[in-house]
């Protein structure tokens, strides 16, 4: 069988998950990006996190990349479903403008983590996103490599409900596809993490993660206190409404100052808004939000998105 | 003469946008050669696209325009020249034409004698033209959805310009699109040909230039390279065909330059899966052709249409990949299904209960029962009518009841575009019987003016039955559409119903269906004005009658929608008689009058209350006559004879405007004649309200 003798021809040399990572990071850095740790709090993607959602707004240049877990309560399986994850990894590059080059950049970053463009068919392929909550989205492709989506490639257009100039490009890398697929193994949980060099002990996906999914699908679809939820989730909203009311009253001002205006804690109305969406989705797992609330709970996350990423671009042109 | 080519490099395109890009390209190229008067009498256009480029090439451009002479007209003679002399006016009538004094000449009108010059204009060269004008039809090309890219965002196109290519036979023209400067390098296969410049000698050998950097520039070609290509690969496997899907491969055609297509195979034992499920996760999800048998089954095999060629380890690693990815969805698919039987549908009713149906109304367990309900009087009415219609009545409740359980399944979940299908397909292997599940299966058909409406009976009632139900429901509850808004997509449903009244037997009225929802009052007279206006646009925009045909019939009734059908058919054939136009303006006619005399109070008196005027009479009589066999006809649904029958009343309608003034005067003549004509208007509009129909 030729599967079988590609699958061993393919394996040995294939990255481990970190190094993955590594050679990503490196390839981007060698161009000039900064590399920011993940977000510490709870995001759906990794555009939520402030180094996209807020970065891309007003007119500053700015080239980053982050590995940033991504909680979908959702897509939870209990670590029983070989394609599917409650957390997965994603890989988030914001290029802000967009460099001429910057589908070719990341051909080369694919050549960078081991895959011989030669051997693949590689398509883009239509994919136009939106975060509707964010006021955000974008158009552009999923890069499909032997018909696996391996990569969503966004030049966004709109963010917090405001046109953005410039523009930038936001390539986001599935890891666990992609490395699974360099893999070639058949469940997430059999990626190989990472490898000792001397013993050549391996320590696998479900290794490092597997606990995580199993109880945190059990908490989100069977334990999680519907009522105290809520209850977070009002208590953020108002916290982080009773702020934007500040802030609005603030940049507004004529006699306040410029150092009065910069130093309002903005960033952190955005990580409240950030805890109601979070909380928004272990409620939707957890089945406790209908199809017509669903409209109006998403339309309260976005009145704190949109208004706080109004008011940060207000903030940033304090002079 | 030169020949031009316009390239136009872009990052990948969607694939669904580029084959009307490329024309509307051709056509505002030619349009604009026509206008500037640069295309040669034997001018040849062709164009050219890929998923990262535009293209046009035209063969034999004029080199410049033609010169040309204008006589440019001036003052009066007299004006311009007093005693042979020229005056202030001649001169600057020069300085404007840009010719000296000298040049001027007397020109005789019939208006009298005036300065006139006769001025040279050189032609202006195409690379001018060209450069100046062609950016502009570039940039305005339509696209669905487009973006900015640039810094200040000075244009908007649908993905970023990254190269251009303008020349005139081997010379550059000097353009500039989106601040890309023309020039004669293009583009290769981004990973046959890698970043290389391609440059062209000519505009002439763009094509086969291309062709050498591994692209198949033109688009007709791919498609045949494609479609041979599949075909050879299907052959490997014997007695197989693949399965012919041409939306499909023209999507392919738009993701590739350099189509290869290599042959998959996924497990035999994932054919027990239906092959709804099975074909949609090919098609839609992975964009493969299913291979089927000798007997059209489907074979465990797929095409994939690649955009590159490689070697043997390329190819098998490819397909290795792509097999891979095939069989974690037929996989998940398959899991979904076993998992799915455990809970038959019957026993998911209940769960129903903790499934939205709109929070407002209630859930789908709310929803099952107002169905239920509804279908069981769509099914009263049925019967009432003691038609030959064979349907199950037993069957028909228990396949709403089963309808909406599917909605818990995780198939369902997974592949949302199968609702309704899933349902259909667990039914059958659950053995609930064929009518069952052919009615959930169709539940949802048609999905668009263009499906087809479901088969079965049963199918009919419930899709009528959950349609109506939703839209009175939601009507109640103050979420009618608006405008562009239909978030509920209600205009669909009601088309729904409409196209099922229409394509089906079922002896059902639009008023019957809405009588069967329960719904009164004036929720009621909204939904059914709304139903009224989906069946003016399924008359006027699916079939395709002329908008004052429709108006006329449905004046005359618009409840029965295949009864509306006939007599916009028969209206559209009598109303090309000449005798049938004179009538449509003697009824507007007639209407105008009757409005005028309301206006003015005049009542409407008994025809036979005065001894009429010999015209007036042969119309009443004439009418009198012709009512009952129009009636008879009207009766036996011959709408074409009737409306013939009614054509004949002319030569009396005719006579009686001729003669007769209408508003006599008497008043008693006056009420007469009116109600002599009100009697006409009447008796003879229930076939179609005539006075609409536009006659010339």
């Amino acid at each position: 069988m030729s599967s079988t003798q590609v699958a061993s021809s393919v394996k040995p040399t294939a990255l481990t998950f970190q190094e993955l990572l590594f050679r990503l990071q490196a390839f981007w850095a060698e161009r000039g990006c900064v590399l920011q740790q993940p977000y510490d709090v709870e995001v759906g993607a990794g555009t939520m996190a402030p180094e996209t959602f807020l970065r891309v707004l007003g007119p500053k240049p700015y080239k980053v990349g982050y590995a940033q877990p991504s909680r979908r309560p959702a897509d939870g399986r209990y670590g029983e479903n070989p394609n599917r994850l409650f957390r997965h990894t994603q890989f988030q590059l914001i290029l802000k403008p967009p460099p001429v080059n910057v589908q070719e950049l990341y051909l080369q970053s694919l050549e960078a983590i081991g895959i011989d463009l030669s051997k693949h068919d590689l398509k883009f392929e239509e994919d136009n996103w939106e975060w509707p909550a964010g006021g955000a989205w974008g158009v552009g492709w999923q890069v499909m490599l032997d018909g696996l989506e391996i990569t969503q490639f966004t030049y966004f257009q709109q963010c917090g409900g405001m046109d953005l100039d410039p523009i930038c490009a936001e390539l986001t890398y599935g890891m666990e596809r992609i490395a699974a697929f360099l893999q070639d193994v058949d469940s997430i949980y059999d990626i190989v993490w990472a490898r000792d060099p001397e013993t050549g002990e391996l320590v696998t996906y479900g290794d490092v993660r597997l606990a995580e999914e199993l109880q945190f699908s059990v908490y989100n679809f069977e334990v999680a206190n519907i009522d105290n939820l809520w209850e977070h989730f009002n208590r953020y909203e108002a916290e982080a409404k009773d702020l934007l009311e500040k802030a609005d009253a603030l940049l507004a001002s004529e006699t306040a100052t410029a150092a009065e205006k910069r130093r309002f804690p903005l960033l952190a109305v955005y990580e409240l808004a950030l805890k109601c969406s979070n909380l928004f989705n272990v409620l939707d797992a957890r089945g406790a939000i209908s199809v017509t609330e669903r409209v109006g709970v998403i339309g309260r996350i976005r009145a704190l998105a949109v208004g706080v990423a109004k008011a940060i671009a207000q903030q940033q042109a304090v002079s | 003469m030169p020949d031009f080519l316009l390239e136009i490099g872009l990052e990948e395109v969607p694939a669904r946008m580029i084959a009307g890009a490329e024309a509307e390209l051709g056509r505002r190229v030619h349009e604009l050669l026509t206008r500037e008067r640069l295309l040669g009498p034997e001018a040849k256009l062709t164009t050219f696209s890929t998923p990262r480029r535009l293209a046009v090439l035209v063969e034999g451009v004029l080199a410049a325009q033609a010169d040309t002479e204008e006589q440019m007209m001036g003052p009066s003679w007299k004006v311009a020249f007093k005693d042979g002399v020229s005056t202030a006016a001649a001169e600057a009538f020069a300085k404007k034409a840009g010719a000296p004094v000298s040049a001027l000449e007397k020109v005789t009108t019939p208006k009298g004698e005036y300065v006139g010059v006769t001025v040279k204009r050189q032609g202006i060269s195409a690379t001018q033209l060209l450069a100046t004008e062609l950016p502009k039809e570039v940039l305005a090309i339509y696209w669905a959805k487009n973006m900015y890219w640039r810094a200040g965002k000075p244009e908007r196109f649908v993905r970023p310009v990254r190269w251009v290519v303008a020349m005139l036979d081997a010379a550059v023209v000097p353009l500039e699109i989106a601040g890309i400067a023309a020039g004669q390098a293009s583009r290769g296969h981004r990973v046959l040909h890698g970043d290389a410049p391609v440059v062209l000698a000519s505009a002439r050998e763009y094509a086969e230039t291309l062709r050498g950097a591994k692209v198949i520039v033109d688009v007709a070609e791919r498609r045949h390279v494609i479609r041979k290509a599949l075909d050879k690969a299907t052959r490997t496997v014997p007695g197989a065909r693949w399965r012919e899907d041409e939306p499909l491969v023209e999507t392919v055609v738009h993701l590739t330059e350099w189509p290869t297509v290599i042959l998959g195979d996924f497990e035999p034992e994932y054919l027990t899966l239906p092959e709804e499920v099975l074909v949609t996760v090919m098609r839609d999800h992975q964009k493969y052709f299913a291979v089927e048998d000798a007997h059209s089954k489907l074979a465990p095999h797929f095409l994939a249409v690649l955009n590159t060629e490689t070697d043997a380890e390329g190819e098998a690693i490819i397909r290795h990949g792509n097999q891979k990815v095939l069989r974690a969805r037929f996989k998940d698919a398959r899991f979904f299904w076993d998992v799915d039987q455990k809970s038959p549908l019957a026993a998911r009713v209940e769960s129903l209960k903790h499934v939205t149906f709109q929070k407002q109304l209630g859930s789908y367990h709310w929803k099952t029962e107002e169905n239920l309900r509804v279908a069981g009087a769509l099914a009263a009415v049925v019967k009432a009518v003691g038609s030959t219609i064979d349907f199950d009545e037993a069957a028909l409740l228990k396949a709403v009841e089963l309808a909406k359980t599917d909605l818990t399944t995780e198939l369902v979940k997974e592949f949302t575009e199968l609702q309704g299908i899933i349902g259909g397909l667990y039914a059958r292997a659950q053995g609930l019987g064929e009518r069952v599940a052919l009615a959930i299966y169709e539940q949802y058909t048609p999905a668009s003016m263009e499906d087809n409406v479901p088969v079965s009976v049963e199918g009919q009632l419930l899709g009528l039955a959950d349609r109506i139900q939703t839209i009175v429901a939601m009507f109640g509850i103050g979420n009618a559409p608006t405008g562009s808004k239909d978030p509920f997509a209600l205009r669909r449903a009601a088309n729904g119903i409409v196209k099922i009244l229409a394509e089906s037997d079922l002896p059902l009225t639009l008023g019957g269906v809405l009588g069967a929802s329960g719904t009164e009052g004036a929720n009621k007279e909204q939904v059914a004005a709304f139903l009224r206006e989906r069946l003016h646009f399924y008359l006027k925009d699916v079939r395709g009658f002329a908008y004052d045909v429709v108006n006329a019939v449905l004046a005359a009734g618009a409840d029965d929608v295949r009864d509306a059908m006939a007599r916009a058919e028969a209206l559209t054939t009598a109303r090309k008689s000449a005798d049938f136009e004179a009538i449509s303006a003697a009824f507007k006619r007639i209407k105008n009058i009757l409005r005028q005399a309301e206006e003015k109070g005049f009542a409407a008196g008994a025809p036979q209350s005065v001894k009429l005027a010999p015209e007036a009479q042969q119309l009443a009589d004439a009418a009198a006559a012709l009512a009952p066999r129009v009636a008879v006809l009207r009766e036996k649904r011959a709408y074409g004879e009737a409306l013939a029958q009614i054509a004949t009343l002319r030569p009396a309608v005719d006579a009686f405007f001729d003669k007769v003034m209408v508003l006599d005067p008497d008043e008693t003549v006056r009420g007469a004649h009116l109600g002599l004509i009100d009697g006409v208007l009447r008796g003879f509009s229930g076939i179609a309200d005539f006075s609409e129909i536009v006659t010339s």
